[in-house]
């Protein structure tokens, strides 16, 4: 007792500061900001639970899928002729909103593919072989670093300078945040109700995917009892495919929103700590569980934007996985704690 | 394999609705204020780079700049004779923080051909050993450049917090550790007899520009953040001091190395309405901290030291980074060693080039002079007194330069 007093004491006197009056008065602008970051981290956060819900696999190499989408939006639009440049473009919104989307399906595409790929390549001929889980996670890691260093050192060679290496892309700005309306006086920017908007619109879509399409009852259908479902008829192989490939479009597609509102953070190192919240935002609802991952993402997101205003700035990931591990006691498989094969639409 | 192409197809059609539903919403967004934007108020932002503004002292007075007439040159008279030997870089030269390693080498390599072409009877190699800035990759290069017989000197390591972590090793082995970067003041209180600073430290860098942004830009209240590397810390302790009274606690934030999102941090200093913010940390952070602070609202003025005074800060920041104060230890490039520089490497000088210029110059001046080996390199370098281009090279007892002044820079 005395112990965890004199702890007490040593946290109160300044060691870890507690600054209620901080979060009290920037509270509605950082729940606004956690609300943008968790629901990028939502649409990344799917990419791990649909995986898990099917493989019982924790695809570590995700959160290069989604660095590999920031890549694949960013040279999309130097194809469509933007140069870096130091200003944002002035396109006008319809022609934006189209540049945005082409972008966003290069994203897509180059995310998608390369999980399809990272899974034909890496995982398939594991599983043909009958190899152990832990195989699988290793694979996962190694692929992940693989990924990384390609993009450090051989995609700078392959494109000329133009993408990869060292340094972060500079940025191509297509849009400017700008202040629409204020809640309880925090300013909402554009760029933040377009990343909610369509994180949240996407999330939706895939759910309905998920619960309604035969594709999705496919997936389901594995998730709960493989043998029975590819009894039934279902192929498994290319349940899993579809499952990687939808993980990797809303990496592809959450690539695009982060960069609207990180520019610079498109690095060959830019999707680690990402992809990391975001595995956690999908335990934190319960893995495997699509609405869960949704869940998961809004609440670390919001939770570790309070908790930087109430500990100081730089207890941001402690207060990520302090959390986390507070509601795994508690509910061990998390919030909502079910698996995807139970999910009903 | 037939049946899968109609159903992948089902599934891009299911996306694609969602997208399409997702560029109705954005749509809506952007038209609310599209024409306003138009108007385009943000100057030519491309054309924004680092200018040299003022030297300043530790009262933050204005000091003129050195002249570099008289200013070592490597090539010397051209009769050196010697035993081939080689100089060691250590520092990033990968990595997210590798443009200020890859400055350090190219101006070490400028002056090393210099001497080179001119002397053929002493050809002088420079031996390149990356640490990618990490204090643990460091531990791992050092035996291998002590172990290296034919270095007799070493020109780094580049940044603070690796230098921390192998400074013993090279002390031990008595090879001159000659640094154009580690600005972290405790470097020099280890009774490392080998180490030497050739640039003003933070203990220096920190009153200075803490000194010049109350005294002569009148800034009365500064958010001080930091990032956890070493030379962050002590130089957010430094200015932190030296502002006083200005300096605000109540938004004083730290970041993590790898950090890019600052939402938080940004919000809190938006609620505070600072006039100023200081940034102790690297560019890598520092740039989009810069943009988020400009997008966030906050009007505050951006000051930061010798960490984010690259170009890549101005590449990254874009019109964010307009207007920011960058101070640094190093001086500005003569333009004969950036006209020099520039053709050698296809790319403009950038910070420490110029110092590692003139450091590598006074090791090969010890190995004309008859230096052989790396007990003689670190008495002659202790012993060293003349002008470089950067400034007047001169070391006390510690390591640490006589006389330690600091240049205000500012992105226009």
């Amino acid at each position: 007792m005395s112990a965890v007093m004199t702890v007490g004491t040593t946290l109160a006197s300044g060691v870890i500061s507690f600054d209620l009056g901080s979060l009290g008065r920037n509270f509605w602008a950082l729940t606004i900001d956690g609300l943008t970051y968790g629901s990028i981290y939502a649409l990344v956060a799917v990419g791990y639970t649909l995986v898990y819900g099917v493989l019982r696999l924790i695809n570590f190499a995700h959160s290069e899928i989604f660095m590999l989408g920031m890549f694949g939006q960013y040279a999309t639009l130097m194809l469509l002729g933007f140069t870096p440049s130091g200003n944002a473009y002035q396109e006008g919104t319809v022609m934006t909103v189209v540049y945005l989307l082409i972008a966003m399906i290069g994203g897509m595409i180059v995310a998608g593919g390369s999980a399809v790929g990272l899974e034909r390549v890496a995982y398939r001929p594991l599983r043909k072989r009958g190899a152990p889980s832990l195989v699988f996670l290793i694979t996962a890691i190694g692929a992940s670093f693989i990924i990384q260093e390609f993009v450090h050192f051989v995609l700078p060679k392959l494109t000329g300078g133009k993408l990869g290496g060292v340094n972060a892309q500079q940025p191509i700005r297509l849009v400017e945040a700008q202040v629409q309306f204020s809640i309880f006086g925090a300013d909402v920017t554009n760029v933040e109700i377009i990343i909610v908007l369509a994180a949240i619109l996407l999330a939706v879509a895939t759910e309905r995917f998920i619960s309604i399409t035969k594709f999705g009852r496919g997936i389901r259908a594995v998730a709960q009892d493989p043998v029975t479902a590819t009894l039934m008829g279902v192929s498994r192989e290319r349940v899993i495919m579809l499952t990687f490939l939808i993980g990797g479009v809303l990496a592809g597609a959450a690539a695009l929103l982060y960069t609207l509102r990180v520019p610079s953070g498109i690095i060959y190192s830019g999707g680690f700590i990402l992809g990391i919240k975001a595995f956690s935002a999908a335990v934190l609802g319960g893995i495997g569980n699509l609405r869960g991952a949704l869940l998961g993402g809004l609440l670390l997101g919001v939770m570790e934007l309070y908790g930087q205003a109430l500990f100081g700035t730089e207890w941001r990931d402690v207060v990520a996985f302090v959390v986390l591990i507070l509601v795994l006691m508690i509910r061990p498989t998390g919030i909502l704690g079910e698996s995807l094969g139970r999910a009903r639409a | 394999m037939r049946r899968t192409t109609p159903k992948i197809a089902g599934t891009a059609l299911v996306l694609a609705i969602g997208l399409v539903l997702t560029g109705c919403s954005s749509k809506e967004t952007p038209s609310d204020d599209g024409s306003p934007s138009d108007g385009g108020t943000s100057a030519a932002a491309a054309d924004l780079s680092i200018q040299p503004l003022v030297q300043i002292d530790d009262k933050g007075g204005e000091v003129p700049a050195a002249d570099t007439s008289n200013a070592a040159d490597p090539a010397g008279d051209g009769t050196a004779k010697c035993d081939p030997v080689s100089i060691a870089m250590a520092g990033a030269l990968t990595g997210p923080n590798a443009a200020l390693g890859i400055n350090i080498l190219n101006g070490a390599k400028l002056a090393v051909d210099a001497h080179n072409a001119a002397n053929a009877d002493c050809q002088v190699t420079v031996k390149e050993f990356d640490t990618e800035g990490d204090p643990q990759k460091a531990t791992q290069v050092a035996p291998s450049i002590v172990s290296d017989s034919s270095v007799i000197g070493l020109l780094g390591p580049a940044f603070s917090g690796e230098t921390k972590a192998v400074g013993p090793v090279f002390s031990q082995a008595g090879l001159l550790s000659l640094t154009a970067s580690a600005t972290n003041p405790d470097l020099t209180t280890n009774g490392w007899t080998n180490f030497f600073r050739g640039l003003a430290n933070d203990a220096v860098q920190g009153p200075s520009v803490a000194a010049y942004m109350v005294n002569t830009l009148k800034f009365a209240k500064v958010c001080v953040v930091q990032d956890d590397s070493d030379y962050g810390v002590g130089l957010a302790e430094q200015i932190t001091s030296g502002l006083g009274d200005a300096a605000d606690s109540a938004c004083a934030a730290k970041v993590k190395t790898g950090d890019k999102d600052f939402s938080a941090t940004v919000q809190i200093i938006k609620g505070e309405s600072p006039d100023a913010v200081f940034y102790a940390g690297y560019y890598a952070e520092g740039a989009p901290f810069a943009a988020q602070l400009k997008e966030g609202g906050v009007t505050a003025a951006f000051v930061s030291a010798d960490g984010t005074n690259d170009p890549e800060f101005v590449k990254q920041a874009g019109a964010a980074a307009k207007d920011a104060y960058l101070s640094c230890p190093c001086g500005p490039a003569p333009d004969t060693f950036a006209s020099d520089y520039t053709a050698k490497f296809n790319v403009a000088p950038g910070v420490y080039s110029v110092e590692a210029y003139d450091l590598a110059t006074i090791m090969l001046k010890g190995i004309d002079s008859g230096v052989k080996d790396r007990a003689g390199l670190i008495d002659f370098v202790k012993n060293y007194d003349g002008d470089g281009l950067a400034r007047h090279y001169q070391w006390d007892a510690t390591g640490e330069l006589a006389s330690a002044l600091i240049w205000i820079y500012q992105v226009k």
